[in-house]
């Protein structure tokens, strides 16, 4: 059953055949026939409820629309929907698990949605060319737990990792704490197979050394669902290391943990992963999980360093005196794999250790270079304070990348102005400081409207020429990243149909 | 949605203040074959430049090294000998290919070869967090951003890499930079399978092979090293050499797995594990794959619709 079959049957829709609808549009009726006849009923979709649930994603957008829905299994289905697509001249919006936090999943302008779900196969495993053959919906966390006794893993490890997808993650250019030292998706995929909105497959990219052309497999990736649909993905097969090494040191100020970051890079160290937690979350997930964080420690950093034996303990050893240099109250070393796992298992948890707290969180992502953290930090408890909110840290330490979460209760009146407001002073603090807009989550349509901050008119006027080279008439996932104004941000040409069809 | 109107105060990434940059702009200008020079090390590769091009130099100079930040910012006519002996001052380096004096940080960049460590250092493609160039409409464009990790909008670096200056002049990057390790050592056996060698040591950053004979660089802790070299000498007679043999001049592009089966020059230095070969002879020509061309055209037409950019040059043709 796939994630997404699961989520269905939990919330008890049962999904109708759109093969029996009529939707009182003949224009739309006409796609859903054409495209009932290109994959067959029982994966075409158009009944209410599963509309609505595919109108979100994981982020506290609102706004979306689905039109119909399909499921197809192979590159060719994918190509005939697109076909279809292309002749009603609509939208289409690829979709992995749903789990993206910045709206690049809401189907705007009742767009066909085109789930990946049920293309979850890991198709080849090359040890050859250390490399594995996958379909995008393969679940991030099964690919691993599939390499893991062939002694290898998929790098990335976006904290959704148990739900996210290999195709979510190349549209996004998925990160997670690991990609300190490994890179991000970027750096773990050689090849991709994708369909472009007018039918047409493509390889990207390839497994030789260095593929001709432009790198059009690196355009591709994180460009969120905007250029085609990948159907085939070719991932790096990273040995898993013999030594790891896990420390969690506790400090008195998160200003302390930050510069510890700092100092350690400094220090020619590049750990697999840096994580800071500030001492309301590390309430919250030791409350939550009991991962034996200490709850009276200001900040928590959660460091990890793997390799062989010798230069692991080297170099754990080395944190651990860095960190008592930087003011550290305490430093402990994870004696046995089960203490490791554990703490880990609280920083990815830190999420849902929050439910306990409010009901409703916004969890902002922005990257500031590394020497500005505790800087960018401490205007971020202030911005939160002055907006009346609770705002808690939880980020990639070592990557710079600050993941603010806000907490709140959306049925209390104007909040979700407060929270909006925050977020865009958050923004602000972090351009300012010489950072980006996004270090993971994308841009979706959450962040559109800043592109304008970072990016001159030239700039984005560039993005959206790489945007028409590979979709000329703008029709994959319409209305995303760029700001409005730019051809391929105008989803006007789709609202033309009148709006009541679409409910 | 999100707040429509943001604050508009000027961003460090928005804001071009070396006017090194707005002269180099102003000389590659808007109309006429162009081509940026830099130490002619790969000037031949994808096809000669036209004989009517305009020939300019691009800016050099390091704008900013931050080796806490693990980054720096560089004019791309900058020597990558010249960079990597800064970095160096501070223990790091960055993936760039050092394969002349003349090399420039641009060069190596629009070219996009990798360097003979890539197994350690890293792929150059993925070492370029930031770009600025010049478009064909004489305006300086930006991409990226300035820190490690970012996925704020298309991916625009990833596209200048290799493309041989064809879309864009290339003006300054930033560049992510890497600690050099404490140990760097090459070995050389000849009866050691070098295929084996992936399945023996962990990180290799090298692992070449030519006649008959395995060639092995290793870096890290000293006693990692040691460790290593202990296994090494399980599946080959290893001796210390002063450094990777001698590379033949083409350059070859193929997979890990054709290594295996490689049937070409006698002369020719494998790279396993990457597949990359070089060798006396020339690779048999490639082609773009099925509808690679179609977007490559587009790609080009939407960069430099008058085709000044680079005129002769084909990334597609190397």
């Amino acid at each position: 059953m796939s994630i997404y079959e699961r989520f269905k049957s939990a919330v008890g829709l049962a999904g109708e055949s759109a093969a029996t609808l009529t939707t009182g549009d003949p224009a739309l009726d006409a796609v859903i026939a054409d495209l009932v006849e290109a994959l067959d009923a029982d994966r075409v979709r158009y009944d209410g409820a599963e509309r609505a649930l595919l109108a979100r994603d994981a982020s506290i957008y609102g706004g979306g629309v689905a039109g119909p829905i399909c499921f197809p299994t192979t590159t060719a289905e994918v190509q005939a929907v697109m076909r279809v697509a292309e002749k009603h001249r609509r939208g289409i919006v690829p979709r992995g698990a749903g789990t993206g936090l910045a709206g690049g999943a809401i189907p705007l302008g009742a767009p066909i949605v085109v789930s990946v779900n049920k293309m979850n196969k890991i198709v080849e495993v090359d040890l050859d060319n250390r490399i594995a053959w996958v379909e995008p919906g393969v679940i991030n966390l099964d690919l691993t737990k599939h390499l893991t006794p062939m002694g290898f893993h998929f790098a990335p490890d976006p904290s959704s990792q148990q739900v996210c997808t290999i195709g979510g993650n190349v549209a996004n250019n998925s990160g997670g704490p690991h990609c300190l030292a490994y890179g991000v998706t970027n750096a773990h995929v050689v090849a991709i197979e994708i369909v472009l909105p007018s039918g047409e497959i493509v390889m990207l990219g390839g497994l030789d050394a260095e593929p001709l052309g432009f790198d059009l497999r690196g355009a591709f990736i994180g460009s969120e669902g905007t250029l085609g649909i990948a159907t085939r993905v070719a991932v790096v097969l990273t040995p898993n290391a013999p030594a790891v090494r896990t420390l969690l040191l506790s400090f008195d100020s998160v200003q302390a943990a930050a510069n510890t970051v700092s100092a350690v890079i400094a220090a020619g160290i590049v750990p697999a992963a840096m994580e800071v937690m500030d001492q309301k979350i590390t309430i919250a997930v030791e409350n939550y999980v009991g991962a034996g964080y200490p709850k009276d420690a200001a900040a928590v950093l959660l460091a990890e360093v793997d390799g062989l034996e010798s230069g692991a303990d080297i170099d754990a050893d080395r944190i651990a005196s860095i960190g008592r240099e930087q003011g550290a109250t305490n430093v402990r070393l994870a004696e046995t794999e089960n203490e490791r796992a554990l703490l880990w298992k609280g920083r990815k948890t830190a999420f849902g250790a929050i439910a306990q707290i409010k009901p409703d969180y916004y969890l902002h992502d922005t990257v500031v270079p590394r020497a500005e953290l505790a800087n960018v930090l401490e205007k971020v408890y202030d911005i939160a304070d002055r907006h009346d909110l609770l705002v808690m840290n939880v980020f990639h330490a070592g990557d710079g990348n600050l993941h603010p979460l806000l907490l709140f209760d959306a049925r209390e009146e104007g909040v979700i102005e407060r929270v909006h407001a925050a977020g865009a002073e958050i923004l602000r603090a972090s351009l300012d400081a010489g950072g980006v807009l996004s270090g993971e989550h994308g841009i979706g349509v959450e962040k559109q409207q800043y592109m304008e901050s970072m990016f001159s008119p030239d700039d984005l006027e560039h993005q959206n020429r790489l945007r028409r080279a590979f979709d000329p008439t703008c029709r994959a996932n319409p209305g995303k990243v760029l700001p409005m104004g730019h051809s391929c941000a105008d989803i006007q040409a789709l609202k033309r149909v009148p709006t009541g069809v679409w409910g | 949605m999100a707040d429509p109107s943001p604050n508009t105060a000027i961003a460090p990434t928005l804001r071009i203040d070396d006017p090194v940059l707005h002269e180099f702009a102003a000389d590659v200008g808007s109309e006429g074959p162009i081509a940026v020079v830099g130490g002619r090390t790969r000037w031949d590769l994808g096809g000669a430049a036209d004989d009517d091009v305009r020939l300019v130099t691009s800016p050099s100079g390091i704008v900013a090294y931050t080796p806490d930040e693990m980054t720096v910012q560089v004019r791309t006519g900058t020597t990558v000998a010249e960079l990597h002996a800064a970095l160096a001052e501070r223990n790091q380096r960055t993936a760039l290919a050092e394969r002349s004096t003349a090399s420039t940080v641009g060069g190596a960049l629009a070219v996009g070869e990798n360097d003979v460590h890539v197994l350690g250092r890293g792929r150059v493609r993925t070492a370029l967090l930031q770009v600025r160039y010049v478009s064909a409409e004489g305006r300086l464009v930006t991409g990226g951003g300035p820190t490690v990790k970012n996925v704020s909008g298309f991916d625009l670096p990833r596209l200048m890499v290799g493309s041989l200056g064809t879309l864009g002049l290339l003006a300054e990057v930033i560049l992510r930079t890497n600690p050099i390790p404490a140990v760097s050592v090459w070995l050389t056996s000849p009866d050691c399978d070098p295929f084996a060698v992936l399945d023996t040591v962990r990180s290799p950053s090298a692992v070449l092979f030519t006649q008959g004979r395995t060639w092995v660089q290793l870096e890290g802790h000293g006693p990692d090293i040691d460790h290593e070299r202990a296994r090494l000498d399980a599946i080959g007679a290893f001796t210390e050499t002063e450094g990777e043999p001698p590379l033949p001049m083409h350059r070859w592009s193929l997979s890990p797995a054709d290594l295996r089966t490689f049937d070409g020059p006698a002369d020719s230095v494998l790279s396993i594990g990457v597949g990359t070969v070089w060798s006396s002879e020339p690779q048999s020509p490639r082609r773009l794959a099925g509808s690679n061309a179609l977007i490559a055209s587009r790609l080009k037409r939407e960069f430099d619709p008058t085709g000044r950019l680079n005129p002769g040059r084909n990334p597609a043709a190397r």
